[in-house]
């Protein structure tokens, strides 16, 4: 293994974007970083700007109007990058499949690798979605 | 060289009238939303809201399913407070088909909205902390509301989208063991609580809260804002008290209204601290009052094709505030008219004049004092970003869209 890979598995740092959601996920993705389930012991952290970020966690089902603004941040991630999408609305877009506003779900916009379903999933299933990805791309 | 320095040196370019734009994906703001501050230096001279970054077209989507289906997609209008969703939409319902509950599943529905208030309000006093720097207290705010999250998570096995409510009543009943589960977490939650309550009373933290974002009481009953932001104005506006729904009625006793007269982000944070007070007293009341019974009446599919046409409207108390339900139904299992109006709207308003007048650092900490929650607010205005243009459909329009497509 690379020593750039090696230590992109030691620290990925995770960019959150909300493209819809209905904040279910979000706190989920927040309540991973509190101590109960404590992603900060691994080496993840929340970062403010996609350019520092290894990991985009997508949530929602990219509405019309965010559409531009998750492609311009999906452009900022620097390579390689990895994408999770967190809860069934960043899968396949239910509950909300067949409104007027959707243009999602974000694996028909941008490369998706992991997918992490429930609605909204646990926070263990996230921090699973996250190592899993990590291990496809570098692992 | 001292000579240099007490010269007062005049400033010929005046940097009046910067447009610095926030969001809709910022690191201050956790939800997207954007606002186009105006600033003079750091003084905050006009701000711009724009909502509809998360608008996904339920209302309109909600007419295309039957009941039982709107029910759980009302639910994910917001994940914070589901509850209240789906309490305001069942109970339109139950007017408009006449329903009448039992005892139990009223205190049941009124027990979740409790539980859900506290979770919601930790949920926001972390927040706050967090938007001050105060990093220790929010992850402490955060190990507190997992308590609850796991009694959520006991009682109906989710721990966000609780789907409790259902018609003609709630879909999980407790078990007598859980009682003193309850009453377990709630004193560890009520010590903590008290804690909290001390922390924030602190210098430091007082001098960061106190004074940012003012809203007196006369805008705030211009802008008719509700739930906590009103409480923090002095404004005495609780569904709970005015219009009781659940069984509220039994409970009015068992708790107070919360009044803050500051009017500022200390004020809104003191008063969901107390609030959560408020609601361990009327748990532990309806714990202690809860009646025998069945918790729900028949199938429910049976009961949605007994529902015939009408309308009604429903309010309750969510954790942000006042949160209204108008439903149409068309006697076919389906919708009409589905209309929401939901607490953030009328209280991001209220950003306006609170945000006039202060500095660009306290944007953070007042858009979070009204505890904002965009996946809520956005069901009314369509951006068309093509061509630039706001604005406000009606459903005719709406579905003249739908059908170009
Ligand atoms: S998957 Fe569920 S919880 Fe997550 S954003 Fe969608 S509706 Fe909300």
């Amino acid at each position: 293994m690379k020593i750039a890979a090696r230590s992109r598995i030691k620290s990925p740092w995770l960019f959150h974007l909300n493209t819809g959601s209905c904040a279910g996920c979000d706190i989920e993705i927040v309540a991973t970083l509190t101590p109960r389930y404590d992603v900060e012991r691994l080496g993840c952290i929340l970062v403010g700007s996609p350019r520092h970020a290894d990991v985009l966690l997508v949530t929602g089902p990219v509405t019309r109007q965010m559409l531009p603004r998750f492609i311009r941040v999906y452009e900022q991630v620097p390579e390689p990058k990895v994408v999770v999408a967190v809860g069934v609305c960043a899968i396949s877009g239910s509950p909300f499949v067949g409104s007027q506003m959707i243009e999602g779900p974000p694996d028909k916009i941008v490369p998706v690798d992991v997918y992490v379903a429930g609605c909204p999933p646990r926070p263990e299933a996230i921090v699973n979605g996250i190592v899993t990805a990590l291990k496809k791309k570098f692992g | 060289m001292t000579e240099k320095f007490d010269e007062v040196k005049e400033v010929k370019v005046d940097y009046t009238r910067l447009r610095v734009p926030l969001g809709p994906v910022h690191p201050a703001l956790k939800e997207p939303i954007s606002l186009t501050v105006t600033v003079r230096r750091e003084e905050i001279l006009d701000v711009v809201i724009r909502l509809g970054h998360v608008h996904r077209g339920i209302e309109a989507l909600a007419e295309t399913r039957n009941l039982i289906q709107t029910l759980y997609l009302v639910e994910r209008i917001c994940g914070i407070c589901s509850h209240s969703h789906t309490t305001g939409f069942v109970q339109a319902l139950e007017e408009i088909g006449e329903i009448e509950l039992s005892d139990r599943s009223l205190h049941l529905r009124s027990l979740i909205f409790e539980l859900e208030r506290m979770q919601s309000h930790l949920f926001l006093i972390g927040i706050m902390a967090y938007e001050i720097g105060f990093d220790t207290l929010f992850m402490f705010t955060w190990y507190e509301r997992e308590k609850i999250l796991d009694l959520f998570e006991e009682i109906t096995g989710n721990r966000i989208h609780h789907s409790m409510n259902t018609l003609g009543g709630v879909r999980w009943d407790l078990s007598p063991s859980f009682v003193e589960k309850v009453n377990c977490s709630l004193n560890k939650i009520e010590k903590s609580a008290k804690y909290i309550q001390e922390v924030f009373q602190d210098k430091t933290v007082e001098k960061r809260l106190c004074g940012v974002g003012v809203l007196d009481y006369d805008e705030a009953r211009e802008l008719c804002v509700v739930g906590p932001t009103a409480r923090g104005s002095g404004v005495k506006v609780d569904i709970r008290k005015a219009y009781p729904y659940a069984a509220y009625s039994e409970l009015k006793d068992d708790f107070s209204v919360v009044l803050r007269n500051t009017a500022d982000a200390q004020a809104r944070t003191q008063v969901r601290i107390l609030e959560l007070f408020e609601s361990i007293n009327l748990i532990r009341a309806i714990l202690e009052k809860l009646p025998d019974g069945p918790i729900y009446k028949e199938s429910v599919i049976k009961l949605m094709k007994k529902i015939p046409e009408g309308e009604a409207t429903s309010l309750v108390e969510a954790p942000r505030g006042e949160l209204l339900y108008f439903v149409r139904t068309n006697g076919k299992e389906g919708l009409w008219r589905l209309n929401v109006r939901t607490p953030t709207i009328p209280n991001v308003l209220g950003l306006k004049p609170m945000l006039i007048g202060s500095e660009i650092a306290d944007i953070p900490v007042t858009v979070a004092s009204i505890d904002p929650c965009m996946a809520c607010a956005n069901r009314i205005t369509v951006v068309d970003q093509d061509k630039r243009e706001t604005i406000v459909t009606d459903l005719k329009n709406l579905r003249n869209r739908g059908k170009k497509q």
